[in-house]
């Protein structure tokens, strides 16, 4: 400890562009480092460093039964990590894709979710179950999906969806201090790039964005608030994961003077930044890329009518994707891209 | 859809389907004649240290201590104190006469539920005191004897029992699913299985921190069906964890037969063969033999050689539950199950071996009833279910999250409001 030495914020920390998976795997070994109890488990994450390469590196530095591969099998993968966090350990369990997670949804939901409560808090389940999630990498249906809304219908799980490098890591790293249960889905169309929407223009890298600068060494974002992406007067969009940034391109695009907040968990949520935006704009429109019947818009389009609804000027307007499995030719199709988002804002903005 | 006609051509037999079908149903003479009741002290002890498939011949066979002599006879005689036999003889016979009062609890109206061990107490009380006070016991719905054997107030049980004011896990979860950190027994889920894999990760826990401890299940044979149930074994294969899997094959699970979960191929304790573990298959009801065989498996794995299967061959003498009245699906078989009564059986190898006697017994039993009556009139002081509010509506809210969240908040500030609503004062 040096106790002259001026605190720094975050924003004045030493920084360096980083790619979301770097990020997190930067977040993952920063707390393999600080805490002997985390332990990483899943398919494919050891020797071989994960099949997008989140936890590269992490078995051959921090031994093998800190980084471990494990079977084919969520149930199990998710089971054990209950058991490991009722010894003591701070599991960081992951499932390859979101699609895969539902062999394990007993575990999650049943279990994990309901430790502390049945027991009154004899049992915890301080475990991160991280998942790359959403769509736009040609997947087909069973690399795809978006099914944060199964989570944040159970009592006792947090769910975080982070967009960009710089929060990936402070989120991850909040997530695995948690004591609480936390599903980190990580939207695996951003992990090298800020995707846009724009499918059929040049890919854009991270190292440009001003998000992708990553302060050195820990910090953690803490679960619960949003990020006020740009301010705004004529609308308030409501995002998470790649779908900030679609939003963001749509109306730099449309030149519409619209506030987006990127929630980055939506279980807690942030219901005092959504208030305020809606408040001072009058107007929402609720955005994510998961199927829309009962999707989490759908929460959020409540919350907001229950709680703004004397500010509004425009009924709630609710862009995702569609109620069908994610068809793999017709990707773009599916996707709530510009076209979709773009008519939501002329609705609203015409009512 | 249309029975396919054009089978011709193929000079095979159409396809049928198997639904198996227990041997006996009500109003059938019941005959187990068809089990074999293997010689005691016959099957072999292999060491602890063995290779897992040295045990597999004893997949098939059935591990017995007691006689028919009352003698305790071969390799897996534990050689207890007969001070530690009736330390045993006590727990189980704690543990009946505690399910048989809270039984009656229940029909009184005193709670919404209970769940007997009736015939099955040797499965958890003499598995649980074979192991290490600090083994973690990962329980499923029918081990009050586990409890016992560790000394948990029943008192605490009873508390629960009535989800009353002294409930320590406030109400909130349905009788008899007990937790109880203070004597190293997991939160009881009511889904079936759950607990195998957590099981098998406390103990890959144990092991990566280089501990002592190890992790001891137990699931029916029925819920051995479940997919947790292969996750918990292939994990605990993969890994070598050091955890003690118990199945207790009470032959029925509510209204199913064991066949139901796969019980009429092969037996439950042969399935350690397909995952390369040690597996064990033991008279149930045999306590010494329970006894010995958690306690082989419990040294193999702080010995880091791994996991073991162990299949407790007994039976479910009663009910399901409060909520089962089993005369509607199965013959009286409970009297002609040939493997006998474990407090009996117990009680009678003590006798032959001159240190109980009937006296003795029926002193401890009136003890015992004593014991269990006081401890139900102490938490009765706490309330019933049923009989006032024992827990403010704001613990409803408690414990969801280790911190209450804004919505939580809100909910609680209307769960307080309709209270104040309804009960004014």
């Amino acid at each position: 400890m040096i106790p002259d030495e001026e605190p720094v914020t975050l924003a004045e920390a030493p920084a360096r562009p980083m790619t979301m998976i770097e990020a997190i795997n930067d977040a993952l070994d920063i707390m393999l480092e600080r805490d002997s109890d985390v332990v990483m488990l899943g398919q494919d994450i050891g020797y071989f460093g994960g099949v997008f390469r989140a936890t590269a590196g992490l078995q051959q530095k921090y031994g093998k039964t800190r980084v471990f591969d494990t079977p084919i099998n969520e149930c199990g993968i998710i089971g054990v990590a209950v058991g490991m966090g009722a010894y003591g350990l701070r599991p960081v369990p992951e499932i390859q894709f979101a699609d895969y997670i539902y062999p394990g949804l007993d575990q999650l939901i049943s279990e994990a979710a309901r430790l502390r409560y049945r027991s009154a808090g004899e049992f915890v389940a301080p475990i991160t179950v991280r998942s790359p999630f959403g769509g736009g990498i040609f997947g087909g249906q069973t690399h795809s999906q978006s099914p944060e809304a199964l989570f944040t219908h159970v009592a006792g799980l947090k769910t975080v969806v982070p967009s960009t490098p710089h929060d990936a890591k402070g989120l991850l790293i909040a997530a695995i201090e948690d004591n609480d249960p936390v599903i980190f889905f990580e939207p695996k169309r951003i992990y090298n790039g800020p995707f846009d929407g724009y499918y059929d223009r040049p890919t854009k890298p991270w190292k440009d964005h001003a998000d992708a600068r990553v302060p050195e060494g820990y910090y953690s974002i803490p679960l619960g608030t949003a990020r006020l992406v740009r301010e705004g007067s004529a609308l308030t969009v409501l995002a998470y994961g790649t779908m900030v940034h679609v939003a963001e391109a749509v109306c730099c695009e449309k030149g519409v003077d619209a506030e987006i907040i990127d929630l980055r968990t939506l279980v807690p949520l942030d219901i005092e930044a959504v208030e305020k935006s809606v408040e001072k704009t009058g107007r929402c429109l609720v955005v994510h890329e998961a199927t829309r019947t009962s999707g989490f818009g759908a929460e959020l389009a409540a919350l907001v009518q229950e709680r703004c609804f004397y500010h509004l000027e425009a009924p709630v307007e609710r862009v995702t994707g569609f109620d069908t499995p994610y068809p793999h030719s017709l990707e773009w199709a599916y996707f709530p891209g510009p076209i979709r988002v773009g008519e939501g804002i002329d609705r609203l903005m015409e009512a | 859809m249309t029975d396919r006609q054009d089978n011709a051509g193929r000079n095979s037999p159409r396809l049928s389907l198997h639904v198996p079908e227990p041997r006996f149903r009500p109003g059938d003479t019941v005959d187990f004649s068809h089990i074999a009741v293997t010689e005691a002290g016959a099957q072999p002890r292999p060491d602890e240290a063995c290779e897992a498939s040295e045990t597999w011949p004893l997949c098939d066979d059935l591990i017995r201590v007691l006689g028919d002599d009352d003698h305790a006879h071969g390799p897996w005689n534990p050689r207890l104190s007969a001070d530690k036999l009736r330390e045993l003889l006590r727990l189980m016979a704690l543990t009946r006469t505690f399910d048989n009062r809270m039984y009656r609890a229940q029909r009184q109206g005193k709670t919404s539920f209970y769940l007997k061990s009736s015939g099955e107490e040797a499965t958890s009380v003499c598995a649980a005191q074979a192991l290490d006070f600090d083994d973690m016991i990962f329980p499923s719905y029918r081990q009050q004897g586990c409890m016992i054997a560790r000394g948990y107030p029943i008192v605490e049980m009873v508390n629960q029992i009535y989800s009353n004011r002294a409930d320590r896990l406030k109400g909130r979860q349905l009788p008899i699913l007990y937790s109880a950190r203070s004597v190293n027994f997991f939160t009881i889920s009511g889904n079936l299985g759950t607990q195998l894999p957590q099981a098998t990760g406390f103990a890959m826990a144990s092991a990566m921190k280089h501990d002592s401890r190890i992790a001891a299940s137990w699931v029916g044979e029925g819920a051995s069906a479940e997919g947790d149930f292969h996750a918990a074994l292939t994990f605990a294969a993969v890994y070598n964890a050091p955890v003690v899997f118990n199945v207790v094959n009470n032959q029925w699970a509510i209204s199913s037969f064991s066949g139901l979960a796969g019980g009429e191929r092969s037996t439950f304790a042969a399935r350690a063969v397909g995952y390369g573990i040690a597996g064990l298959r033991v008279d149930g009801n045999d306590a010494l033999a329970v006894y010995a065989a958690e306690r082989w498996a419990a040294d193999r794995a702080r010995s880091n050689k791994g996991p073991t299967l162990i299949e407790f061959f007994t039976y479910r003498a009663e009910g399901h539950s409060t909520s089962d009245d089993p005369n509607a699906y199965r013959a009286k078989e409970s009297e002609a199950w040939p493997l006998g009564d474990p407090i009996l059986r117990l009680r009678d190898h003590l006798i032959a071996i001159r240190e109980w006697s009937e006296e003795r017994h029926a002193e401890m039993d009136r003890e015992l009833d004593e014991e269990v009556r006081e401890a139900q009139r102490e938490a009765e002081k706490n309330g019933i279910l049923g009989h006032g509010l024992h827990h403010p509506f704001h613990t409803m809210f408690e414990d969801v999250f280790e911190e209450l969240p804004w919505h939580l908040e809100e909910q609680a500030a209307q769960a307080i409001r309709e209270r104040q609503i309804k009960w004014p004062e």
